[in-house]
């Protein structure tokens, strides 16, 4: 087996020293009863000629479609140094930066994460990374009541996505978490219902998206100030790519940002890995849970990084850490990164123009179809819900039959279209035709 | 050897007050600074907030630890030592010039449940 | 000299540089000018302006201050540091599977779907339990998972009374935390002088507020609980279940299941044992497996095959709730999947007894230099406490330190908290008798030094790129952005 070095003769000098004959000899404190005595059912080994020809077979099964889905994973550019880049063994093979002498490449991209994910949210500090955007708005909901002291209700909006809401619900359920629902009004947070809730004084936070759910830009003016007046924090759970052109959690007021970094070029790999991100303001900071790096010198004087805050944390806290999440999601962190690097502020701008432009193109020609109209008439960006008037299952088979992902169909007679940098205008147009075909 | 003062109370958790008529000032002494090394936050409760003798009110954290601060009295916190957000390091230099809380205490007997600084230094020496 | 490289990406901007392309805008006449500016951000976020092979050259240079298990032996114990094979990469790279959008129907992703129902199945039949979930992300997620599972089931049954979980006193932090992330209240049972849970310890706390019990095995000092048929008796008999942390599962692959001991519940590490790499820090995978009759309690959604072998994508109402966006991080179940099928069932057998025969071989070979407060056989890792001469004034950290700068990561430190001097090695079974001779060699040669060179030792290392750190500093006054920084 080409993983394991040891020889016959390997094994019989160290048995030696161990004191022992044979390697049962090794486990002879096992009751007898719970040695495993029989062969897995398991196949046999297969070389590495046979693990490719199974996996190119099993891919084979999948079909690779035109992405026009978003509903949370959207189909972006990934730049090809990335790959390679996080490939090398030093990053990809490294365990948490415990011993930050030999850790500075992890620790100092995580400073760069840290540092390029404030600039697109617009908050002061941020985490290491999270597992997902789910995980990452259960946290910031967790982090709210740990700041409320004696408050235990969350206000959520019913335009936050329906996957994260499912999440947020489950780990409320158990934390004895209260989460009462806000209704939506044409697509938007109903403001008046939230202000309304707020009032009753007993609301530790409030949890919005941007864009929302329906690909909505919402306009959350006076939100803030609402859920402040009450001593209530405010969540917004932000789709980053968007964030270089949208106006930011920071800017409108949000004390926690929060979301999915799956927009920053991360392949869509059937729901993972992606990486969550948890930004928030300066105040908080000590409730912000997992791994944060912070700048530091080493006894030369010299620049250096290294995980900070440290006491905040499960390993330290124990029952009475902010979170039980130790590690996070490193090597999607350093991809969303390098991804930042290369793009800048004025690539990630393009990638949103030239989505807006395909989005809007689409929305326009859906709805010349006649079969679609637009289900609100609201601002958005690269995504937006249809009401269509033929039964939005039958859409979707028709687009599947010609290799086109069609849009998620969030009601009998809805479908969220998401475009991308990646969809070119003949792609819409083919689109558009099937459906004109129905 | 730890400083301690006389005249104070102490707790087997390492916390002290210091009685001003109706007022009690709670701190961490000497010996638990020197245990817990550079402190590097100090979480506080807020003023108005309620402490319960025997029950945690905040913590004391070092680089590599944290250790819970259980109230030694019962009371409404007054005040907190603002200085320590900015300054945690405070703590070390002098931790009974730098209280954490002070406490307008609910009731004064409870001091009775203390050790006195003899019998802390015992306490601490075991 | 490139070790020296200590430019941050920020400070090799450019104004003016570009490091992507993208295609020209067909539809321009669609602006996102016309969104209105009351919904656009002020002023563009400051991100670095570099071209390509800047970033190439940054993030290599990053990379030469990085310590890897490519780069050298990494006996980091209770993280099961082993060897990550390349192929495990090629194969989670696949455009075919890389490309699938989580929304794709199941028809359209059979390929993917056989991938997680297979992979669970063997979990399943590795670990002796009936079903397993891939959603949770993590170790420490799956954790919180399965106590969730545990949770579900009393509050299923009525039995609302049950908000109590016992974990022993060596247990890892995590285990007290996901406990109260869970809305569980943490009861600690005592260990004995070896390490093991304390069973007369254990008794009194058993009655009808106890949901379960939390353990390892080996246990955290890398002693198997033998005592384990008892104990899984008295909880099950108290009306609880018991949760396998699978974080030491590597020693007993092929030995002996957790299934088989009693355990209800589990996670596994698939970053541990089933060598997806670790990352820096993740992504990991905590898959969790049930015993039959829990299996509707674990998480939606839920991958299932009906009559005609077709996979299906499924919601229960029993479920727990979800965990997760879609189906976990399902790339690094693809590795785990790569990895099981290149050993086979042949060689998943040989994992635990190779990874117990290195631990027993170092530990034998190392203990009259440092102090082994629990003597005889132990699993794949084991704990010294500090050096065996005491009067050195060498702590620990300082030989991990020292470790460094001969090339190798430190041990585990400070960890079991059973001993003031922790060092908790783990050498997995890809390691070769010369790698672990070397790394003997050198651990003598540090307890050498620190009779007679102490001070050598106290101020290492010496030879990494940056030396010790001032981390009272960075935790006092907190700078974590570039911007703060520069202040």
């Amino acid at each position: 087996m080409k993983y394991f070095p040891h020889t016959q003769q390997d094994i019989e000098q160290m048995l030696q020293v161990a004191g022992l004959k044979s390697l049962d000899d090794l486990f002879a404190e096992i009751p007898a009863e719970l040695q495993f005595n029989r062969e897995f059912a398991l196949p046999e080994a297969m070389s590495e000629v046979e693990v490719r020809r199974f996996f190119e077979a099993l891919g084979k099964k999948n079909s690779n479609l035109i992405c026009f889905a978003g509903a949370g994973v959207e189909d972006h550019y990934a730049p090809s140094i990335i790959n390679p880049i996080i490939s090398r063994g030093e990053f990809l093979t490294a365990y948490t930066p415990y011993q930050p002498e030999i850790s500075q490449g992890t620790l100092q991209y995580i400073f760069e994460y840290q540092s390029m994910i404030t600039q697109l949210t617009g908050m002061d500090v941020t985490n290491a990374s999270m597992y997902d955007g789910c995980t990452a708005t259960a946290e910031a909901m967790m982090m709210c009541v740990a700041a409320a002291k004696k408050r235990n209700k969350v206000l959520l909006s019913s335009t936050v996505n329906p996957k994260i809401k499912r999440v947020v619900e489950t780990y409320a359920k158990f934390n004895g978490i209260v989460v009462d629902v806000i209704s939506e009004k044409d697509g938007v947070t109903d403001l008046q219902e939230l202000t309304e809730k707020l009032q009753a004084g007993d609301v530790a936070g409030v949890i919005l998206a941007q864009p929302n759910f329906y690909g909505i830009v919402e306009d959350y003016t006076g939100v803030a100030d609402a859920c402040h007046a009450n001593k209530a924090l405010m969540v917004m759970n932000a789709n980053p790519s968007t964030l270089a052109v949208l106006k930011t959690p920071g800017e409108w007021g949000a004390d926690i940002a929060c979301g999915d970094g799956q927009s920053l070029g991360i392949p869509m790999s059937y729901g993972g890995p992606y990486v969550g991100y948890l930004a928030c303001s300066n105040a908080l900071v000590r409730k912000l849970p997992g791994r944060i790096v912070g700048y530091t010198n080493d006894v030369d004087g010299k620049r250096a990084f290294v995980l900070t805050l440290q006491a905040r944390e499960q390993h330290i806290r124990r029952e009475k850490a902010n979170s039980n999440i130790c590690s996070n999601q490193s090597l999607m962190a350093l991809y969303v990164t390098i991804y930042m690097s290369l793009m800048g502020e004025k690539g990630l701008k393009e990638v949103n123009e030239l989505s807006y432009s395909g989005a809007h193109y689409l929305a326009e020609q859906l709805v010349a179809t006649g079969k679609c109209t637009m289900a609100f008439d609201k601002p958005f960006l690269n995504e937006f819900a249809v009401k269509t008037n033929v039964c939005a299952a039958k859409i979707q088979a028709a687009l599947l039959e010609k290799g086109i992902l069609g849009g998620v169909r969030i009601a009998d007679d809805m479908l969220l279209f998401c475009v991308t940098e990646q969809r070119t205008k003949a792609q819409i147009d083919t689109l558009v035709d099937v459906i004109k075909n129905i | 050897m730890s400083k301690i003062i006389d005249g104070l109370f102490y707790a087997e958790s390492h916390e002290y007050v210091k009685i001003e008529g109706e007022y009690g000032y709670v701190g961490i002494t000497d010996y638990a600074q020197h245990e817990l090394g550079n402190v590097v936050y100090v979480d506080m409760p807020e003023v108005d907030d309620e402490v319960t003798a025997g029950e945690d009110f905040g913590a004391v954290e070092s680089v590599k630890a944290a250790s819970d601060l259980i109230s030694p009295v019962s009371g409404v916190v007054v005040e907190v030592n603002e200085a320590l957000n900015d300054s945690p390091e405070l703590v070390n230099a002098d931790p009974y010039e730098n209280w954490i809380i002070k406490v307008q205490l609910s009731d004064a007997s409870e001091t009775e449940n203390l050790m006195d600084a003899a019998a802390y230094k015992e306490f601490i020496k075991e | 000299m490139i070790r020296n490289y200590d430019k941050l990406i920020f400070e090799i901007s450019k104004e003016g540089r570009t490091g992507y392309s993208l295609p020209k805008n067909e539809l321009s006449q669609y602006s996102l000018a016309a969104l209105p500016q009351a919904l656009q951000r002020s002023s563009a976020p400051e991100l670095p302006e570099v071209t390509e092979f800047d970033v190439v050259r940054h993030y290599t240079n990053l990379s030469n201050k990085n310590f890897g298990v490519d780069t050298g032996f990494y006996p980091l114990g209770s993280c099961t540091m082993k060897y990550n094979p390349r192929i495990n990469e090629e194969i989670c790279s696949l455009p075919s599977f890389t490309g699938l959008h989580p929304e794709q129907p199941a028809e359209c992703a059979q390929g993917a779907l056989e991938v997680y129902y297979n992979l669970a199945a063997s979990l399943a039949e590795i670990s002796g339990l009936s079903a397993f979930t891939l959603n949770p992300y993590a170790g420490a997620h799956g954790e919180l998972t399965g106590l969730m599972i545990m949770r579900s089931y009393h509050i299923q049954r009525g039995d609302l009374k049950r908000t109590k979980v016992i974990v022993p006193d060596s247990a890892h932090g995590t285990n007290p935390a996901s406990a109260a992330v869970c809305g569980l209240q943490i009861v600690e049972v005592k260990s004995t002088a070896n390490g093991t849970v304390d069973v007369e310890d254990l008794k009194p706390l058993l009655d009808d507020t106890v949901a379960g019990i939390m353990m390892t095995n080996p246990n955290t000092l890398g002693i198997f609980e033998t005592e384990i048929p008892e104990i899984s008796h008295l909880v099950h008999e108290c009306g609880g279940l018991l949760y396998y942390d699978g974080a030491n599962l590597n020693a007993l692959l092929g030995k002996c299941r957790p299934g088989d001991m009693g355990f209800d519940i589990m996670h596994i590490n698939l970053h541990k044992t089933f060598s997806t790499p670790h990352g820096g820090g993740g992504p990991g995978d905590g898959p969790v497996g049930v015993r039959a009759g829990l299996e509707n309690l674990l998480p939606n959604p839920q991958v299932k095959k009906n009559s005609e072998g077709k996979f299906y994508i499924d919601t229960d109402d029993a479920s727990l709730g979800s965990v997760s966006s879609f189906l976990g991080n399902f790339g690094v179940a693809m590795r785990a999947y790569t990895y099981i099928l290149t050993l086979g069932r042949e060689n998943v057998k040989m994992v635990g007894p190779l990874a117990v025969l290195n631990a027993n071989y170092v530990k034998e070979s190392l203990k009259n230099e440092y102090y082994l407060p629990i003597e005889g056989v132990c699993k794949h890792e084991f704990v010294f406490d500090g050096l065996a001469d005491k009067s050195t004034g060498v702590t620990t950290l300082d030989i991990a330190k020292r470790l460094l700068d001969y090339g190798y990561h430190a041990p585990t430190i400070y960890f079991p908290l059973l001993f003031h001097q922790s060092i908790m090695i783990e050498p997995t079974e890809t390691e070769s008798k010369e790698t672990l001779d070397e790394f003997i060699a050198v651990m003598k040669l540090v307890a050498k030094e620190a009779i007679e060179n102490p001070e050598i030792v106290k101020s290492a290392p010496h030879t990494t790129p940056v030396r010790r750190l001032d981390e009272t500093t960075a935790a006092r006054f907190p700078k974590v952005t570039y911007k703060q920084m520069k202040g």
